[in-house]
């Protein structure tokens, strides 16, 4: 009989426990164990075709997309890297052939001055000399102009004034005695006139 | 039923019940979840990954972007030996990255909000990661419990705490989840409630509460993910390298 009510209270109370948590899932559904396997099945079902698919299909092609990106951009690095070089050496050489030239120009330059200025040195020592000579010449000849103009002054003077002596008082004059005369006078004068 | 804000964790069934054995595996809306999170993340992927023009289009940054993140993470944490889990890691974090992410969409399920869900993903990388330990290492993975330099009176307690310390890593790993995306939901769910019951007069500040709630949690939903995936790969690192 204590048995049996014993049995009942410990029964009622489990039962009134049981209610309580039913009552208490609904405030923690996460702790009912109803959908667990079903959870746990599901969850290994889609994580593991996931990770499959990931890692077989998927992820090795992104690892090798990014592989090939690095490698190309690697590659267009060298590239442009040895295409600086290349400009660079082509530079260079622009401007070692620019520098010869430019040497090679100032030189001719130097070369065509030197033998202008030469031309034009001799050119101008045969002139000087042909001016210098020419002088001499002329100056010969109006040195021999000038002895020979006296005499011819005196002639003309001798002949003018037998001339003037005749017209003036009408009779012959000798002729000796006027070129005396004459002579006299451009002895005297002779500076005078002719001035040496 | 709009007032109980836990009423959004429960499970139910889509669809005809299948039983295996004494097993239930219907189709129920966490399954549901579960495939639209794992299709999501394939669709992406994939078109992430289709066609490989160097001047990626965005979807394909999105791909990429996130490849070299989980690659880094697990280069910074775990080293070169752990290049073989990388599509392990990748594949979790990414699934729980979408579940936790779906599960912010109104009227969603979330998959991470559930104990079970977190604590068989915590579970199969505690035992995946002993196994690997024990295969690396042999029985020197043991060696793992005994930190050096730790005096030799007090080594006994340390050996024990440490052992603790190791049998609670799924235990923390799935409960840190789960209790972080539950605890969220919930209390937005509580001052959804409020903006309905203070009604057009006095729910604005529980409005822009619950705004403001939105933000941090699609922040705690990547950032958890990522702490999933980070303490995974640090794991991993001590059954790869063993430092002690």
């Amino acid at each position: 009989m204590i048995k049996k009510i014993i049995f009942q209270l410990i029964f009622f109370n489990f039962y009134f426990v049981i209610e309580v948590f039913a009552a208490e899932s609904g405030g923690m559904p996460q702790l009912d164990p109803k959908f667990w396997i079903s959870q746990i099945f599901w969850l290994t079902l889609t994580f593991g075709i996931l990770y499959i698919v990931l890692s077989k299909l998927i992820l090795p092609k992104i690892s090798a997309n990014l592989e090939l990106r690095k490698s190309q951009i690697q590659e267009n690095i060298e590239a442009a890297e040895k295409q600086r070089e290349i400009s660079e050496s082509k530079i260079k050489e622009y401007d070692s052939i620019v520098l010869r030239s430019k040497l090679e120009a100032k030189n001719i330059f130097k070369d065509a001055r030197e033998k202008t200025l030469k031309d034009i040195n001799s050119k101008k020592e045969t002139l000087n000399n042909q001016i210098d000579e020419e002088i001499k010449k002329t100056e010969q000849e109006i040195k021999i102009l000038q002895k020979n103009v006296p005499e011819k002054i005196n002639k003309i003077a001798i002949e003018i004034s037998s001339e003037l002596v005749k017209k003036l008082i009408g009779a012959e004059v000798n002729n000796s005695s006027i070129s005396a005369i004459v002579e006299y006078l451009s002895k005297k004068n002779g500076n005078k006139y002719y001035g040496n | 039923m709009a007032a109980n804000p836990m009423t959004q964790f429960e499970v139910y069934r889509i669809g005809p019940e299948i039983k295996v054995g004494a097993f239930d595996i219907s189709f129920t809306n966490a399954s549901l979840f579960m495939v639209i999170s794992s299709l999501a993340i394939l669709i992406i992927f994939n078109l992430g990954s289709k066609k490989n023009s160097t001047l990626p289009n965005k979807i394909q940054l999105l791909a990429e972007l996130s490849y070299s993140f989980v690659s880094k993470m697990i280069s910074d944490t775990a080293g070169s030996k752990a290049k073989p889990y990388f599509s392990f890691i990748f594949s979790l974090f990414m699934f729980v990255l979408f579940c936790n992410m779906f599960g912010m969409i109104p009227y969603t399920f979330t998959v991470t909000s559930h104990i079970i869900v977190t604590f068989v993903l915590a579970a199969f990388i505690f035992i995946g990661v002993t196994v690997i330990g024990f295969i690396k290492h042999g029985f020197g993975y043991l060696k793992l419990f005994v930190p050096s330099g730790v005096p030799v009176i007090l080594l006994p307690l340390i050996v024990v705490i440490e052992i603790i310390s190791y049998l609670s890593r799924p235990i923390s790993l799935s409960v840190r989840l789960f209790a972080n995306m539950m605890a969220g939901h919930t209390m937005m769910k509580v001052f959804g409630g409020f903006v309905i019951s203070l009604g057009i007069v006095g729910g604005w500040l529980p409005l822009s509460f619950s705004v403001a709630l939105t933000g941090l949690e699609i922040l705690v939903a990547f950032l958890q993910a990522y702490v999933f995936a980070i303490l995974t790969c640090i794991y991993l690192n001590d059954a790869l390298n063993l430092h002690h």
